[in-house]
């Protein structure tokens, strides 16, 4: 028997049809894929961008709130609509707490006659100074950092920046206003 | 003689108009009836043979149909609630009030607001009923799994709902519930090993770009918080859930039909 011989033509130059190849159509094929992953890609990151706006139209978290001397003892509630802080002057100094409720987020009231902080939502009590002693609430209320400007001696207050007393932050010298 | 009212029926009835919408004629035999009911967009939601044991009621307790017949409700009410109601800060809580006094008909929130509670029930009766008939089990495990996505769907549904009379009630619950999302591994700010995302000393997620913020559009619950809520409530949530009840009911019937006692 004889056997023939056969040439057999390479897989990647073989002609499929129009003049294309095998290797020439995987070429584009890969193009055409990667061109659209990335299009996706750019499209789904644009998406979720978009969500995220470039101004925020909300109080800012830096504040001037006016001159030491015009806050008498106790707490002051001056600020709490508009910024979500409660000034408060003791006998030797100022701090400002941050008016949200350290359990899940509701606004406290002040409740002058009984002395106390009382959340609406679910009954956390905090002290004039912020430590919790009733209710769900898990630890004290935040206190945002407190200084005076050095141009016009007001109080400004950043909630940016907080200080916990549970880290033993409340002694940082940031954290209140001495008062001589 | 052929009576006339006969003669007018027999052209009624040759006419291109009635031929084009009735296409198998009088269906009078089991293949005309199968041809008719596929032809049709509306019949063909329906399976074409319904096996006996899928109309017992103390078995099925209905509790599905029950779900999808609420979600027609509250599609059909919340069509027309929204004719009246303005989802800003201004006008939400007041446009609320007004449905209920200035509109005719002035029950329509209360059927969208119990109708909604009757839905979530609903699906957690559903729910209950194929675990303990087990018709969760293969082939329909995978059904299963579009049902709990669905439930979630409502669940969502009911949330984002919650915010849109814009009363104390409602943002306070939205603000505890939305806390939650501060909790999200990796893109809430207080979420699990959220903090090791930073560049030397700068937090690469904030309060202003974390999933929390992304839900409210702002770091608390306000005007960007209420039209987000709106717009998923009204149009996002809905196309999803209605895109997985096609999917739900296609794998019911692709799977042996609505499952009997064996």
């Amino acid at each position: 028997m004889a056997t023939v011989e056969k040439q057999v033509p390479s897989p990647s130059a073989e002609v499929l049809a129009d003049g294309l190849t095998r290797r020439s159509t995987l070429k584009w094929m890969t193009a055409a894929w990667l061109g659209f992953t990335a299009a996706t890609v750019v499209g789904l990151t644009a998406t979720v961008r978009f969500l995220f706006p470039n101004v925020l139209f909300e109080p800012p978290t830096r504040f001037k709130a006016g001159d030491p001397s015009t806050y008498s003892p106790g707490v002051d509630e001056r600020w709490k609509e508009k910024f979500g802080v409660w000034i408060v002057r003791n006998t030797e100094s100022i701090y400002a707490l941050v008016a949200v409720c350290v359990h899940l987020g509701c606004t406290p009231n002040w409740l002058a006659a009984q002395n106390k902080f009382k959340c609406p939502c679910h009954g956390s009590g905090y002290y004039v100074s912020g430590i919790n002693f009733e209710g769900p609430a898990p630890r004290p209320l935040e206190r945002a950092e407190i200084s005076l400007s050095p141009e016009d001696g007001q109080i400004i207050v950043d909630k940016a920046t907080r200080y916990l007393y549970e880290r033993g932050q409340w002694s940082d010298p940031k954290a209140f206003v001495k008062m001589v | 003689m052929v009576p006339r009212w006969r003669q007018i029926q027999e052209q009624i009835v040759a006419s291109q108009i009635w031929k084009s919408i009735f296409r198998v004629g009088v269906p009078n035999t089991n293949r005309k009836r199968v041809l008719a009911m596929l032809g049709n967009v509306v019949l063909h939601l329906h399976p074409v043979k319904t096996r006996k044991s899928g109309v017992k009621m103390r078995y099925t307790w209905c509790a599905g149909g029950v779900t999808f017949f609420l979600f027609l409700v509250l599609t059909f009410t919340g069509l027309l609630l929204m004719f009246y109601y303005r989802p800003t800060v201004e006008y939400a809580f007041v446009d609320i009030l007004d449905l209920r006094e200035q509109v005719p008909f002035g029950i329509m929130r209360e059927v969208h607001r119990w109708g909604a509670h009757a839905m979530v029930i609903s699906v957690w009766i559903h729910m209950f009923r194929v675990f303990m008939t087990g018709s969760y089990k293969p082939p329909r495990e995978f059904n299963w799994v579009i049902g709990v996505l669905l439930l979630v769907m409502t669940l969502m549904l009911s949330f984002t709902g919650y915010l849109l009379p814009w009363d104390q009630l409602a943002i306070w619950a939205i603000t505890v519930g939305s806390n939650m999302a501060s909790a999200t591994p990796l893109i809430g700010i207080q979420g699990p090993a959220t903090g090791l995302l930073k560049i030397g000393d700068i937090p690469l997620v904030t309060s202003t770009n974390d999933a929390r913020f992304g839900l409210l559009g702002g770091r608390f619950v306000g005007a960007g918080a209420l039209l987000r809520f709106y717009v998923l409530h009204c149009v996002g949530i809905p196309l999803i859930a209605a895109f997985l009840m096609a999917v739900h009911f296609w794998r019911v019937r692709k799977d042996g039909g609505i499952s009997g006692p064996v």
